[in-house]
């Protein structure tokens, strides 16, 4: 488990004006869990890497692996410890005058491992990755996706309990960056580590985090399990996980946006059953809805043209939420403001967005 | 007297003896330009590693430092040779108790390939992936360690490279320290083929020299082969 608290970061410029780069920055990864760190460039998604990767010190603040702050050590003692953390790096870095298996004995060599129990180590870490047949390869004979196995092979070496990944999938393509992850969720599971995820890829995030951070301007602005945040209609994560893409309801009488809720009680067949149960023919204006987890998640805008009369909208929601679905009316014609809102979350509470 | 000057005696040494002069001469320079490598690759290795690992990019950044080392390098390499080697006459007596021969040539030979090949080293780590330095860190190296198994290991074919650069310079030094009466080469040139019109020493001395430079720059580029991966 990792727990990062408090950490601020900046750094004093020429002209002796501090510029603070991370604000208040908390966090904590439990074991066998992958967070996503998501944000814009130049939000300090970096800056957090090389704190969390202890390369740079935190001007406040701590950093705690199994309770033990790590983020105050220096020289040998840091030497020694850092071993609790594991980086990837987003080029996999490997030293392309060492073959993948020199590759990954690095950090035991280092440490001072004896040969026999290097070779044995090496050899678990490259079936760990799938690479038992590359052992000898030079990095320039692999593909990218081996190198970054071979990347993070070398980052379990020492047995870390947390492994950071610092867009360690971009650049590769997309079965590529689908095996990786994959192999990440096999890993967190079989050494019960806790994983952190740098990215600027969405897709990364819906497939393989347990909860994400979004950080702009140095601080997290928002923060939670996946399933929360996708199933929050309110949510910007919730909205760039699964975007909703619609085109525009023309002359239809009632607009209703609906996002699935946490629970993942949805019925598949809950257009259907709206639709019968409102007397309503249901177009359908735009959908996105996705497996994240063991559930679906999702969000749609559909436009409802009543048989008789119009149901108003307190009744209308609740039919909705019946279906486990979050719902919110949508006014285009509502005066001048467009965004105009009766927002009912499906646990019954009511707000306006 | 007049037909005296019309027609110069020739001055040449015979083909047959030619390698009487030219082999010891090529001795001296082979041994000469020996000693001074070995002592340009360790100090100029250390020095191009202070160089990068006091500059930001470095394991141990040192602005100060990195100014006044980089400064040192820069006077090192502004001076030609031949001034270089004329100025530190004082120094080079100091050192070695005498301003002709080997000795004395290794002395400036030495001073001006240190920086240069600090300046390889440097820019051959420089060329080094960013992540370089920190793969070495994250990977529980010891300072010592990453210089040695992470930075110098990485850009050893640059080395290699550098170095074979290195030894042509300095037998193209050792050819000027030749006219100070270093011996080798350059003073055989010098002294027969110059001085005294000795045209088949000029000759011999010039396929020599142009054989061996051609040899050095093989050996050196089948070594980056090998050495890269």
């Amino acid at each position: 488990m990792i727990e990062i608290r408090h950490l601020f970061k900046s750094y004093p410029q020429r002209d002796g004006v501090v510029v603070p780069v991370l604000r208040d920055i908390n966090l904590t990864v439990a074991d066998k869990s992958i967070t996503a760190i998501v944000g814009p460039s130049g939000a300090g998604k970096s800056t957090l890497s090389k704190c969390i990767s202890l390369l740079e010190h935190p001007t406040e603040g701590s950093i705690l692996v199994n309770g033990q702050d790590l983020s105050r050590l220096s020289g040998e003692a840091l030497r020694r410890q850092r071993r609790a953390i594991g980086t990837i790096f987003q080029s996999s870095a490997l030293l392309h005058r060492r073959t993948a298996a020199q590759n990954i004995a690095l950090p035991l060599e280092f440490l001072g491992v004896v040969e026999s129990d290097i070779r044995r180590r090496v050899q678990e870490l490259l079936a760990a990755v799938e690479l038992s047949d590359k052992a000898d390869c030079y990095p320039a004979q692999l593909s990218g996706g081996q190198q970054q196995r071979v990347g993070i092979a070398r980052a379990l070496a020492l047995h870390p309990k947390v492994l950071l990944s610092d867009e360690a999938t971009s650049g590769l393509d997309p079965q590529v960056t689908e095996s990786i992850l994959r192999l990440l969720r096999r890993l967190r599971d079989e050494f019960d580590l806790s994983i952190i995820l740098i990215t600027h890829e969405m897709d990364v995030v819906r497939s393989v985090a347990d909860s994400v951070a979004a950080i702009s301007g140095g601080r997290i602005v928002e923060q939670g399990r996946i399933q929360d945040l996708v199933a929050n209609p309110l949510s910007p994560i919730g909205r760039q996980l699964v975007p909703l893409r619609v085109i525009e309801g023309g002359n239809a009488q009632t607009v209703v946006e609906v996002t699935y809720g946490a629970d993942g009680v949805v019925p598949g067949d809950w257009l259907s059953g709206v639709g019968e149960q409102l007397n309503a023919r249901v177009h359908l204006l735009g959908a996105n809805v996705e497996a994240i987890g063991d559930h679906l998640h999702g969000r749609a805008r559909i436009s409802l043209e009543f048989r008789d009369g119009s149901v108003d909208d307190a009744a209308l929601l609740a039919v909705f939420r019946a279906f486990g679905l979050a719902a919110a009316v949508h006014r285009p014609d509502a005066s001048a403001n467009d965004d105009h809102q009766t927002c009912i979350e499906p646990d019954g509470t009511r707000r306006r967005a | 007297m007049s037909q005296a000057v019309n027609q110069p005696v020739s001055n040449d040494t015979p083909w047959s003896e030619v390698h009487t002069l030219l082999l010891p001469a090529y001795g001296e320079t082979v041994l000469m330009v020996s000693i001074v490598m070995v002592l340009v690759v360790l100090l100029g290795t250390v020095t191009g590693v202070l160089l990068f690992n006091t500059s930001n990019r470095g394991l141990f950044p040192h602005g100060r430092f990195n100014q006044t080392l980089s400064w040192f390098v820069n006077m090192g390499r502004s001076l030609p040779f031949l001034v270089l080697m004329a100025a530190i006459i004082p120094f080079t007596k100091y050192i070695t108790g005498t301003t002709i021969g080997i000795k004395a040539a290794v002395v400036p030979m030495v001073i001006a390939g240190v920086p240069f090949f600090a300046r390889l080293v440097e820019n051959a780590l420089r060329d080094l992936p960013r992540e370089t330095g920190a793969v070495g860190l994250v990977s529980c190296g010891s300072i010592p360690q990453i210089i040695w198994h992470v930075q110098l290991g990485e850009a050893l074919p640059s080395l290699i490279s550098g170095i074979t650069l290195n030894t042509i310079s300095m037998i193209e030094y050792s050819a000027i320290a030749g006219t100070i009466g270093a011996g080798g080469i350059g003073y055989l040139a010098v002294v027969y083929g110059y001085q005294r019109f000795d045209h088949n020493i000029m000759i011999s001395t010039i396929v020599a020299l142009v054989l061996t430079i051609q040899l050095v720059q093989w050996i050196g580029d089948r070594l980056v082969r090998v050495t890269s991966h």
